[in-house]
């Protein structure tokens, strides 16, 4: 895979009020470390573009989920800025941080799914807490669940459910809301081949309804498939590599 | 839609078709052992508070029933003077009082009620006769308007009947401040009590929210604000503490029901006189439980939600 030097955009300029082709993120001279120790993310300068695909790679221990962390709103830099849709999350004040945060779908590598919701209310969850009553919600939810393969365990918990079934319930959770962007954290990791295209297939099917796209993924041949650039983490510095 | 515990739930069981859903799970997991000590401490709390209320219900009512006894008559002493007798200067006196506004009735005693109160302070009746006994009169007095000491003394005097007005005051000031102390003690003990369960529901909310840290987590995730997931724990818990404080409210209506039945109208003791009334007023110490303990499950909540995250 060929390497580009760097993944720096071209416009600088910080616009006051968000745009349409705002950038989806930008961080500018992002850093990150954890305590008194040394950065895990160092000087990260990107744009993700709205409806872009990428997928996130890089060795364990690179930064990949300390990344997606600070994309999800999960952590706060240690220097620099991020714009999220437009928006300084740095200046966020706590009560907005709610209404971004439903903006993003995120795929965690454990799942997060809740054992004592089944399968429909697992999905229901985030329409839920947006407020969504469950007779305008049912309909969506079990063609969702349908979109996912999963019609025929709406009533299962979590528990009963496959590896694979868990990991497509979990992306279903994180579309449920139409996310603007969706980050998944090695999604692919513990499920066979054939899953894992089938995931991907997901994921490729959501970018083209409009969704931006990054998975964080240790998957050689399913980067090599998808056919999307590559964002590569190595020693806190982020790389384009283009997609083969 | 009714559920079956997620343990022990089959796969096979599990893919049938869904039927239609007519209300969503709550998000919170059900309760567990820690719910069920909880229970049981919530419901002792509120069913000592239960019968602190009873106590100071039943307290200011024997206080109300010693002042209405007390303010309800005097009693006069007479001494004869000159060479009137004392028979002649207590119906004198009686005479003189009943005239007087706020007094119902006053009646001389007879000179043996004197000795009969006298008898057990001298011991030999004996000596009784060589004592110059004074005499009394009992005067009843208008609830509504009593006449005072000092229009009694001043009518008294005004007739030249040499006498001296006991209103039971010197009492009164001691049973007013017996009930006072008595209903301030069962405040305190309620106040106490409250604080007690205050204390444990935010101890319990916090052990909640680190236990569930996953979901608050996950809750986070999924865009909840934190006055939503400090909203379940406080739902929570209002539940909880209202089902415990009715537990030991019940337990505690029992006991005064109890007491009240074995009792008979004066109750177990006349100090404290039980009415069936008085157990109207427990209902109130769950739902004050209730309350007391969704809002220290709300504000701990969202307390510890800004330091998370």
């Amino acid at each position: 895979m060929s390497r580009t030097a760097d993944i720096q955009t071209q416009n600088d300029a910080s616009p006051s009020a968000p745009r349409h082709d705002d950038p989806i993120v930008r961080f500018r001279g992002v850093g990150l470390r954890y305590g008194r120790a040394p950065e895990v993310l160092c000087d990260l300068t990107f744009d993700l573009a709205p409806g872009s695909f990428h997928f996130l790679s890089g060795a364990s221990g690179a930064g990949k989920t300390s990344l997606l962390r600070l994309m999800q709103l999960d952590l706060q830099p240690s220097r620099g800025v991020i714009s999220l849709f437009g928006r300084d999350v740095v200046a966020l004040r706590r009560a907005d941080l709610p209404f971004v945060r439903r903006r993003i779908g995120v795929v965690l590598h454990d799942r997060r799914l809740l054992n004592h919701l089944d399968a429909f209310d697992n999905v229901a969850l985030p329409l839920r807490l947006a407020g969504r009553k469950l007779a305008d919600y049912a309909a969506d939810v079990t063609e969702l669940l349908a979109w996912v393969g999963l019609s025929d365990r709406v009533a299962a918990y979590p528990q009963a459910l496959s590896s694979g079934e868990q990991q497509r319930l979990a992306i279903a959770r994180a579309v449920v809301m139409r996310p603007d962007l969706l980050l998944a954290d090695e999604p692919t990791g513990d499920v066979d081949e054939a899953m894992a295209l089938r995931i991907l297939r997901l994921f490729v099917e959501l970018n083209r309804l409009g969704t931006t796209v990054l998975i964080a993924s240790h998957d050689q041949g399913l980067m090599a498939r998808s056919g999307k650039p590559v964002l590569r983490l190595e020693d806190g510095h982020l790389s384009l590599e283009a997609a083969p | 839609m009714s559920r079956r515990p997620v343990s022990g739930r089959s796969r096979k069981s599990a893919t049938r078709p869904a039927a239609p859903r007519r209300r969503a799970a709550p998000l919170l997991p059900p309760g567990d052992a820690q719910d069920a000590a909880l229970v049981f401490v919530v419901a002792v709390l509120c069913f000592l508070a239960c019968l602190a209320v009873i106590a100071a219900l039943a307290a200011d009512r024997a206080a109300d029933g010693w002042r209405g006894q007390l303010t309800g008559s005097a009693t006069v002493i007479v001494r004869p003077t000159g060479d009137e007798t004392a028979d002649a200067a207590a119906a004198r006196a009686a005479e003189t009082l009943s005239g007087v506004k706020g007094v119902v009735e006053a009646a001389a005693q007879e000179p043996a009620k004197a000795r009969a109160l006298l008898k057990p302070w001298i011991g030999d009746d004996s000596l009784l006769d060589d004592l110059p006994i004074p005499r009394l009169v009992t005067v009843d007095l208008d609830p509504r308007a009593p006449a005072t000491a000092e229009a009694m003394s001043q009518a008294l005097a005004a007739k030249g009947v040499d006498a001296s007005v006991d209103d039971h005051s010197l009492w009164l000031k001691d049973v007013i401040r017996a009930g006072v102390l008595a209903r301030a003690a069962a405040a305190a003990a309620a106040a106490l009590l409250a604080c007690a369960t205050a204390a444990v529901i935010i101890f319990a909310t916090s052990a909640g929210l680190a236990a569930r840290a996953d979901l608050v987590s996950v809750l986070h995730m999924a865009g909840a604000e934190d006055r939503y997931v400090a909203g379940l724990f406080q739902a929570r818990f209002f539940v909880l503490a209202l089902m415990s404080g009715l537990l030991g409210a019940g337990f505690a209506a029992a006991l005064a029901a109890a007491a009240r039945l074995a009792g008979g109208g004066e109750g177990l003791t006349p100090v404290l006189p039980l009415a069936w009334t008085d157990l109207l007023a427990l209902p109130a110490c769950p739902l004050i439980a209730a309350l007391i303990s969704a809002l220290a499950a709300r504000i701990t909540a969202m307390r510890l939600l800004r330091k998370m995250a």
